[in-house]
């Protein structure tokens, strides 16, 4: 028994991960309806810039705060060169945008910096913490904390402030929106800066689980069904759907695996997120679209 | 009649004076196609190995004044490491350049060499795989123009075990004990499979294997798999960053480090640098050692590095298990020229010529020594019925900082008892595709 919950829980805290890529998806999603591509080559640029900077001697928080601001001009320059040009396409035409977008800045990135791997030490140890009969990591422990923290930041930041006031309406109905009023463009550059705090939260976490690395962008391939599962609209989905996706992926490593003779987890959580998408098609917590007809 | 005759020999005489200046400005030189991958993800490991084979190359050019008085030539094709560019790679240099052929072919991938194998019969360029590609392909009878020189997949199991071996006290000290091989889920993660499990029926010990799926960045299912089952020691097949993740999730399940054992593609700095401080203590078997004291080594570095003609950007890799490993690709290769050359002249070698070279390749101690590779390249003796040659490792572990060779000399591995299993496989493979196998006396035949 207490093998199957170091497993469950295990499983847990590795959604909790999966979760954090996840919301910056949602965050973009919400406000404009772009399933943005580029978030995993966005951690990795987040992640290799920070490093980049510490490897030079700049102190933690001094290259926390200078690649948050790189991490902002990026966002800013997305919405303006990439977004508004293409304000009313379609959103397949915005998805390719993102997709185009990915490889440039993962190619802009490893040109800049380089394409060595880097060892990201973020002061946390990485060694066993006993919890009665089970045994869980201590660095997993701090991300699912960190991950807590920033869904209820953000969760603040969309209920309490004007700007997410705002982007709420937006993601309801942009024409009303527009009409009372709100200035998309600086909207969509909010939320963009935003998305681009959490790459940095996720390339951190990331980058000191597995190396800075430009394997960081393959974790967006287990992003996609945390937000099938949770709803692309909503940052609590991302964690349940992260906590779904990543217990049942470690139950049915274990569990599943020896009966078929090989690694299950590369597509049972897809198969996971198309049985959630035959029955409920928006997620656990999306919005579901109601139209006129 | 005879007036046409002198007219034609002196134009074709007034032809040759001109011509010859020419010929003799410009001196024949040996093409090399390099199949490089630097952009991508696996960019961190292609950058110092292409070094290494440069580096190599511009040191035979300038210091040796080439193979015998013939330059290398090479070009770069960028193949990002995904096999349709490597094809089309192969495809676009397969035909030399300026009338100068190519003799060698360095896939630089498992993927791609297996893509590769039949296409490079049908073209007569043989395939050199250092450390990766077919096993059976040890076969030259059945696979003419694939060479998985030093040490293939299953001879790396092998020794590995063989290294467990000497840790607890002999072969017979293996019986009981529990092996679990942690593997990248690809066909090159289960290549050793079958070796291993014709190990663990000879000598006793318990054969666990543990897959992880592509990229292998979350593992905590597996490493609760291993503590789970207590194995003695973890043969660890990775790639990529499936290496820093295990050697951290095995620290944090509580697993000693220091009895996992990397394989050829989990030892590299690279691999073991962004696990960071638990990684020491960390083991890899490898036909690649690390160390910028070999004496080929040293000479490059004063010869190439010191005056800025490097091609590493970041000197930090100079002696790196990457590094060296394109330095021995880049040996082994000039080496395999030079031998088709005393055969068929000190001029470009084809690929016919150069799969001759290979099948006839002797580096013994005195050679190595000559070469300032003693220590760093195991001694090889390729024939048609052993495109491998070698078969051994040294075993590295991680101190921290970098790797210190701590097996005693190379460990061999059970050649022995694996190259039956290994011909029966190659000879299954040729009738499987209606493959007629060479004999060696005929293949020698037409060779002359």
């Amino acid at each position: 028994m207490s093998f199957f919950l170091e497993t469950l829980a295990g499983g847990l805290l590795a959604g909790v991960m999966y979760a954090l890529v996840a919301i910056g998806f949602v965050l973009i999603y919400k406000a404009s309806g772009v399933f943005n591509y580029a978030q995993g080559a966005m951690v990795l640029c987040a992640a290799l810039t920070f490093v980049t900077l510490t490897e030079r001697d700049l102190p933690f928080w001094l290259a926390g705060l200078v690649t948050l601001a790189i991490m902002v001009t990026l966002a800013v320059a997305v919405e303006r060169v990439v977004l508004r040009p293409l304000v009313n396409r379609s959103q397949v035409t915005l998805f390719m945008a993102t997709l185009g977008l990915s490889y440039v800045i993962e190619g802009i990135a490893q040109l800049l910096m380089g394409a060595s791997v880097h060892e990201l030490d973020l002061g946390i140890p990485d060694l066993p913490v006993a919890l009665g009969p089970i045994q869980l990591s201590r660095f997993d422990l701090v991300a699912a904390a960190s991950a807590g923290a920033l869904v209820i930041a953000l969760s603040l930041f969309f209920e309490r402030t004007r700007i997410g006031v705002a982007l709420r309406a937006v993601a309801d109905d942009p024409q009303a929106a527009l009409s009372i009023g709100i200035r998309l463009p600086i909207l969509w550059a909010a939320v963009w800066a935003v998305a681009g705090f959490v790459a940095l939260v996720a390339g951190l976490l990331w980058g000191a689980r597995q190396g800075v690395q430009f394997s960081l962008t393959f974790v967006v391939l287990k992003a996609l069904p945390v937000l099938i599962i949770g709803g692309f609209t909503s940052i609590a989905g991302a964690i349940i759907g992260g906590l779904i996706v990543g217990a049942a992926d470690a139950i049915a490593e274990i569990y599943l695996g020896p009966l078929l003779g090989g690694s299950v987890s590369t597509w049972f959580a897809y198969l996971l997120a198309v049985a959630f998408l035959l029955v409920r098609p928006a997620g656990l917590f999306g919005e579901r679209a109601i139209k006129r007809v | 009649m005879s007036r046409l005759v002198r007219a034609l020999r002196a134009t074709a005489l007034a032809a040759s004076l001109c011509a010859a200046p020419a010929a003799m400005a410009e001196p024949a030189k040996q093409y090399f196609p390099l199949a490089t991958f630097r952009v991508g993800a696996y960019a961190s490991s292609g950058i110092p190995s292409w070094a290494g084979v440069i580096d190599y190359f511009r040191y035979i050019n300038e210091i040796e004044g080439g193979i015998n008085g013939v330059k290398l030539i090479w070009d770069e094709c960028e193949t990002e490491w995904a096999v349709e560019k490597g094809v089309e790679c192969y495809e676009r240099m397969k035909g030399g350049k300026d009338g100068s052929p190519v003799p060698i072919f360095l896939p630089h991938g498992d993927p791609v060499s297996k893509a590769l194998t039949e296409k490079s019969v049908a073209d007569k360029i043989p395939l050199v795989t250092t450390g990766y590609g077919r096993t059976e392909a040890i076969d030259g009878r059945v696979f003419p123009y694939s060479f998985t020189v030093l040490f293939s997949f299953w001879s790396e199991a092998s020794s590995a075990v063989n290294y467990i071996a000497e840790q607890v006290g002999g072969k017979d000290k293996l019986k009981g004990l529990k092996i679990a091989t942690v593997y990248h889920d690809s066909p090159y993660g289960k290549e050793t499979q079958t070796p291993l499990a014709l190990l663990a029926k000879t000598y006793g010990f318990e054969d666990i294997q543990i897959p992880v799926p592509h990229p292998g960045n979350d593992q905590s299912a597996q490493w609760a798999r291993i503590r789970q089952i207590k194995p003695d020691w973890v043969f660890l097949r990775g790639w990529g960053v499936m290496t820093p993740v295990a050697i951290k999730t095995a620290a944090k399940t509580g697993f000693p480090v220091d009895h996992i054992i990397g394989g050829i593609w989990s030892g590299s700095e690279e691999d073991v640098r962004p696990a960071g401080s638990v990684g020491k203590g960390y083991l890899a078997i490898t036909p690649f050692p690390a160390s910028q004291d070999f004496e080929i080594l040293k000479k490059i570095k004063a010869a190439i590095v010191d005056k800025g003609k490097s091609d590493l950007k970041d000197l930090k890799s100079f002696g790196s298990v990457y590094y060296n490993s394109g330095l021995i690709e880049a040996i082994i290769s000039v080496e395999a020229i030079r031998t088709a050359q005393a055969r068929f002249g000190n001029r470009p070698i084809t690929g016919a010529e150069g799969q001759w070279g290979l099948e006839h390749l002797v580096l013994d101690e005195d050679r190595l020594r000559a070469i300032g590779a003693e220590g760093l390249v195991q001694p090889l003796r390729l024939s048609i019925k052993d495109h491998e040659g070698g078969g051994a490792g040294k075993v590295l572990q991680w101190d921290g900082a970098k790797w210190t060779i701590v097996s005693n000399g190379w460990v061999k591995s059970d050649r022995e008892l694996l190259l039956p299993l290994i011909y029966e496989r190659a000879a299954a493979y040729a009738k499987e595709k209606g493959i007629t196998p060479r004999s060696v006396d005929s293949a020698e035949a037409a060779a002359q």
